[in-house]
């Protein structure tokens, strides 16, 4: 099967997609970015292929005459299990790479109580393995170093030793859990879905005995599926660091003004609001850029502002756009600017106004920039679609719904849950493209 | 303006005879004092250096030293010590280059030192922050200043009243100051041979701009164009150094047209003439090579840039005219590029990428200089919208490194070639 | 409340009502009130009104859009190293909020509202905007070139007007500009001498209202605030004698304003609507009044950072120091104004020569945040008390 791989190399988060050659979205992978590019675009990719190959086996399922609800238990089942895998494999290696940080000579004087307390924290992280990955477990992060770190200081905190304390544990579990992530490990379909299917045809009882064979050959089929990747485009703001030839890296402008017009065929304008930067992007009918502005050299107003804030307030990300949603009173913040954020945030609250007040301020105020810059590269079109994780904040949806109505009355925007994908899907379809050649490039 | 002493780019004989000029320029300045000859500070646009040349007064020109300095990663330390002093962080920073040469001992950029000045020349011209600059430069010196006031070309001429007034100031102003200084008597037949030969050199250097309307281009217009400029804008105006200079600039120019050339870049020839582009705005000093670079490395030539205007435009017609000096110094202080109003320079801008057949504009916005910057992302519209060709942004400063960051710059440009390119393929495709 | 308090605070109120009201209501009011009336913006500093009412039109100063207006297309047009003023005034523009005014000038006082004139022809190709070339050379070139400037623009103004302006009428109108400036300068006396009769929170938004008033208005105005302020009972506290320097332009927020004066400062001079002073004394009444008005610029402006002085720099501010017995100064320009912050380390040297103690800081016209300025002004008036004492 002939496969296109997009890349989109961000500043928080690497993706992946794979498009099939009549540009239709096989599979998708996201993973956090790393010192080592290659390593982030690998497992990015990696995953790409694997959600590809799960909607494939899905897909086959439908072909043998799978109920949709079955269908959906079965994948749905399989999916965590082949997680649990993967994730075992990772743990696995963290314990061996925390072995081998041991043998260092600066740990020499506390090797055997440091053993001790790491083995009994290892164990209970494999103890954790089986309950995080049940159906309707508590949800948590996608990235192994996301929940290893959590697994692992959970059980570190409450050790106070002489010799062993937990600032010794944490440094330990840094040094390995980087060079965890930075291993190219086999995550692969292939070698982690058998086991997986056999555990959830264990644990399925009598539902899924009689299928067993039948799964068991699909699974086997579509792990041998020969997935062929005839070209990949790379993009993103780290793209120039990219395993790639030059000829197959593109700006980050051009492939979100294709992938918006892949997901919204519509689009006219396109907003990004990502971490480090704000864009603005005018596409034509076939999704080609006719004019983008990007914010200038300060940050003001970018994904990163809202973690400042965020810091400065205690809370998380996610917690931002619901709080804000609950205000019901209107303060204006007159900077957007990171560097003042925080102290125009404290001498907010201590003059009195409620957090809900100011962070529905600070989201408008952040919108307002957008708006700025969308009105720069030649102002809102219809339709409009709105990418990037700041999408994905609702009060900052809600802001820029407002500020659309009141400056350019009615426009249809779009926001795709998948948003966070545009621009790998734009590079997946540059990929397609020049595959084709200059002909196709334009239809 | 300016020119890279110190840096070997191509080295053709034009910029050997380049190098030779500047390097005398400096070393007669360092040795100025001493022959008690008179040095003027005065800016590139609206310069008087035939009047200056007809009275053998020197001309030190604070803006090159500033850019110069920067060119060489002294400026840093040069800014530093003029926000020491007190100097805000939002001004220019060409001024605050220049107040910190001045106060770490005016050692100009080839090291040797700078004279005192003997006046301040002061053509105000294009620039609201020349004049600042001057009165904190009279701070620093004992010596008279003599101002000269160009109107700005609000409504998009230079009208009879704004030369007259120009013409008056010459006469009752600036030429008595500078009789007063030097001690000899304004010599009108001096400066006409001055401005005659100011005329000549301008024929060639217009056959050179406007080589870039072959293809390819055998120049770069804004970063081989800031060396090509660099005589007639300094200096060099009037003298028969910048004539023999121009004469040998057009020549090489034309050899490499009839060779079917690119421009030189600093890693030799252009191989490659993949985008012509017209761009608004002054280079960024200190990171310049960083930012040809990104321009030559995608195959992006500039036919056509407004820079090289704002020591005068010639493009249009324009002469010295030995036979009206005073009218014809006032037409040219009132032409440069920095007096125009925003529709007359969109107009120029259009006319250019129409005329070199660009196949887009950059607008380089330059933190610095408010009378460039100013109203320049709505030139980018109107042009965008006249031309229907894409235009370009990104944001640098004249000699504050602080304020460049190469990533984001080679971001945007990269991001702009393709879509110059994306757009290109479609519209071939069509056809 | 006595009767004269209520007149005081009514007269207040709406002085602050034209401050705040950034759909220039009153110019509206004044046009709708019979047709044919036009009105011509002036951007800061100066422009001779009295040609402009000569000519039987309503001058309107636009000094921006402060902290009323939300910005979106003016950030669209203006990097974020330019000053604020323009943004507005152009986000004021494209949402018709300029749309009364027949006509724009746009004098010479820095590149960015020099520009500003551009972007104006550009964008509203149909409404005369007019660029005003100050003359910077003192002398009678100088006043040459401006007369003949000033009779070109005072021809377009009668041709917008639809006649002519003739001497007589213009010297009327001199006349009740005089009066005006006479109104002003005595308040800034009475300020000066008895800073708590006449709050600059008050006398602020006094003045201000003259941007958007007829000057016979505005001159009635003056005297009954005059009359009432002086005649209020109002009592004078320790608070320190200070000049404020820089805000000729972009003007800082009427809260700063305030929070200056909370923090313990009495403002006993400024450069705030600076238009209304720049010119000092009357305008003689003439047989040229144009050409009169001119010289009496070119002879009795004051030092501004605008206008070129390359000699003496400070010595004018330091003489005004010390003929309002100021005790400091706060320098207060907003970000990014080229003219005032390259002047001010000028200044501060001829202050410290002085003796006179300083600080300083930035805004913009948007400021909303007044923590750090209170604290600053506060630590410099308590200090500047401190050593009056000792």
């Amino acid at each position: 099967m002939r496969c296109f791989v997009g890349v989109d190399l961000g500043s928080t988060t690497t993706k992946a997609v794979v498009l099939d050659e009549d540009e239709r979205l096989l599979g998708r992978g996201i993973t956090n970015s790393r010192s080592n590019y290659d390593v982030a675009c690998a497992v990015a990719r990696t995953e790409a292929f694997i959600n590809a190959r799960f909607g494939l086996f899905a897909g086959r399922l439908a072909e043998a005459g799978l109920e949709k609800e079955e269908r959906g238990a079965l994948t749905e089942a399989l999916g965590r299990q082949f997680r649990r895998e993967q994730h075992t494999v990772q743990q696995r290696a963290l314990a061996g790479v925390m072995r081998g940080e041991l043998e260092r000579d600066k740990y020499a004087a506390v090797r055997a109580p440091l053993e001790e307390r790491l083995e009994t924290i290892l164990d209970g992280m494999n103890e954790d393995i089986p309950p995080m990955f049940e159906a309707g477990a508590p949800e948590r992060s996608d990235f192994f170093r996301d929940t290893a770190t959590s697994g692992f200081m959970r059980r570190a905190e409450g050790i106070r030793g002489k010799q062993v304390n937990f600032d010794l544990l944490m440094s330990v579990f840094d040094r390995a859990i980087l060079q965890v992530e930075n291993q190219e490990l086999d995550l692969s379909f292939s070698a982690n879905v058998r086991p997986a299917l056999d555990r959830v045809l264990a644990g399925g009882g009598e539902r899924w005995r009689s299928k067993a064979s039948h799964l068991a050959s699909v699974t086997d089929e579509v792990a041998a599926l020969d997935l062929d990747e005839v070209n990949a485009v790379g993009t993103g703001y780290g793209r120039s660091k990219l395993p790639f030839r030059q000829d197959q890296i593109r700006s980050e402008i051009l492939c979100h003004g294709l992938g918006a017009h892949w997901m919204f065929p519509k689009t006219a304008t396109v907003l990004d609001i990502g971490g480090q930067d704000t864009k603005a992007i005018q596409v034509d009918n076939a999704g080609i850029v006719t004019s983008f502005q990007m914010n200038d050299r300060c940050a003001a107003g970018c994904g990163r502002y809202l973690g400042y804030i965020a810091d400065e307030m205690n809370l998380g990300v996610h917690e931002l756009g619901p709080l804000a949603q609950k205000s019901c009173r209107n303060i204006k913040i007159s900077s957007t600017c990171t560097v003042f954020a925080g102290a125009e945030l404290r001498d907010r609250l201590t003059l009195g106004d409620k957090r809900e007040d100011v962070l529905a301020g600070l989201h408008r105020a952040m919108m307002l920039r957008a708006m700025s810059l969308l009105a720069r590269s030649g102002g809102i079109e219809d339709e409009f679609t709105f990418t990037g994780g700041v999408a994905k904040n609702p009060a900052a949806v809600d802001a820029l719904h407002r500020l659309v109505d009141e400056n350019y009355g009615d426009r249809t925007i779009n926001i795709s849950p998948d948003s966070i994908y545009t621009g790998s899907i734009g590079a997946a379809l540059f990929a397609r493209r020049d595959e084709g050649g200059a002909e196709s490039e334009a239809a | 303006m300016s020119t890279a002493s110190g840096n070997t780019v191509g080295m053709d004989s034009s910029m050997a005879l380049q190098k030779q000029m500047l390097a005398r320029h400096y070393d007669r300045l360092s040795r100025a004092e001493e022959e008690g000859r008179a040095c003027a500070y005065t800016f590139v646009p609206g310069n008087l250096t035939e009047l200056l040349l007809s009275f053998d007064i020197l001309p030190v020109l604070p803006e090159i030293n500033a850019l110069q300095n920067a060119m060489r990663k002294k400026s840093r330390d040069y800014i530093a010590t003029a926000e020491k002093l007190g100097h805000s962080e939002d001004v220019c920073t060409y001024v605050k280059c220049d107040l910190g040469m001045a106060k770490s001992g005016n050692v100009g950029p080839t090291g040797e030192r700078l004279p005192d000045p003997s006046v301040l020349l002061l053509s105000y011209t294009g620039c609201f922050t020349f004049m600042k600059w001057f009165e904190i430069l009279k701070q620093e010196y004992d010596c008279p200043i003599a101002m000269l006031h160009v109107p700005y070309q609000g409504a998009g001429a230079a009208t009879r009243n704004m030369r007259d007034y120009v013409v008056e100031q010459l006469k009752e102003n600036v030429i008595p100051q500078l009789e007063a200084v030097t001690g000899k008597r304004y010599d009108e037949d001096r400066l006409s041979e001055h401005l005659a030969a100011s005329a000549r050199a301008e024929d060639d250097f217009v056959a050179v701009l406007e080589s870039a309307k072959h293809k390819p281009s055998p120049i770069d217009a804004y970063f081989g164009g800031v060396y090509y400029i660099s005589p007639i804008f300094t200096a060099f105006r009037g003298t028969p150094e910048a004539e023999s200079y121009y004469e040998t600039l057009r020549e090489e120019v034309q050899e490499r047209i009839g060779g079917g050339l690119g421009p030189i870049t600093p890693e030799g020839t252009l191989p490659e003439e993949r985008y012509r582009l017209v761009v608004e705005g002054p280079p960024c000093w200190t990171n310049f090579r960083d930012l040809w670079k990104m321009f030559y490395d995608e195959g992006a030539v500039v036919v056509a840039s407004t820079y090289t205007k704002v020591g005068g435009i010639y493009d249009n017609g324009f002469r010295h005219d030995p036979s009206r000096p005073l009218e014809s110094l006032a037409e040219y202080c009132l032409g440069c590029y920095t007096n125009l109003n925003l529709p007359s320079r969109t107009d120029m801008i259009v006319k250019y990428v129409e005329d070199y057949d660009a196949d887009g504009f950059l607008v380089n916005s330059v933190k610095s200089c408010n009378s460039f910057s100013a109203g320049q992302l709505l030139i980018l519209r109107q042009v965008e919208e006249r031309t229907g060709r894409p235009g370009g942004f990104f944001e640098s400063d004249l000699v504050d490194p602080r304020y460049f960051s190469g990533a984001n710059v080679k971001n945007r440009l990269e991001s702009y070639f393709q879509m110059v390119e994306q757009k290109r393929s479609a519209v071939r495709s069509l056809s | 409340m006595s009767e004269s308090t209520a007149e005081l605070q009514s007269l207040l109120k709406r002085a602050e009502a034209l401050y705040h009201d950034m759909h220039f209501g009153a110019v509206r009011a004044w046009k709708d009130a019979e047709p044919g009336r036009r009105a011509v913006g002036i951007l800061p500093v100066w422009f001779p009104r009295e040609l402009i009412h000569a000519a039987g039109m309503l001058p309107v100063s636009v000094m921006g859009g402060g902290d009323d207006v939300e910005i979106i297309k003016g950030d669209a047009y203006f990097q974020s190293y330019i000053c604020h003023l323009p943004r507005s005034t152009m986000e004021m523009s494209l949402n018709g909020g300029l749309d009364m005014l027949d006509a724009m000038i746009f004098p010479s006082i820095c590149d960015v509202i020099r520009n500003l004139s551009g972007m104006w022809q550009l964008l509203f190709p149909d409404r005369p905007a007019w660029y005003f070339d100050m003359p910077q050379s003192s002398d009678a070139i100088g006043r040459r070139f401006c007369g003949r400037e000033l009779a070109e623009l005072r021809d377009a103004l009668g041709a917008l007007a639809g006649s002519s302006i003739e001497d007589d009428v213009l010297r009327e109108s001199v006349r009740l500009y005089n009066e005006n400036r006479r109104l002003v300068e005595a308040l800034y006396e009475t300020r000066r001498e008895r800073p708590w009769l006449c709050p600059t929170s008050e006398l602020y938004v006094v003045l201000r209202a003259g941007n958007v008033l007829p000057v016979e208005e505005h001159n009635a105005m003056l005297r009954s605030y005059a009359e009432l302020a002086g005649g209020a009972e109002r009592h004078a506290i320790d608070n320190a004698r200070v000049v404020v320097v820089g805000s000729f332009c972009e003007q800082p927020p009427l809260n700063l304003i305030r929070t200056i004066e909370r923090a313990g400062c009495y403002i006993v001079d400024d450069d705030l609507l600076l238009g209304n002073r720049l010119v000092r004394g009357d305008v003689p009444d003439s047989d040229d009044p144009l050409d009169t008005i001119v010289g009496t610029f070119i002879d009795h402006a004051r030092e501004a950072s605008f206008l070129y002085r390359p000699a003496d720099k400070g010595a004018e501010l330091v003489q005004g120091l010390e003929a309002c017995r100021a005790e400091g100064v706060l320098f207060c320009a907003p970000s990014f104004c080229d003219p005032a912050l390259l002047d001010q380390p000028m200044l501060v040297e001829a202050v410290e020569e002085a003796g006179i103690p300083h600080t300083s800081f930035k805004y913009a016209e948007n400021t909303g945040q007044f923590q750090v300025i209170r604290e600053q002004a506060g630590t410099f008036a308590d200090s500047i008390k401190l050593w009056g004492a000792a």
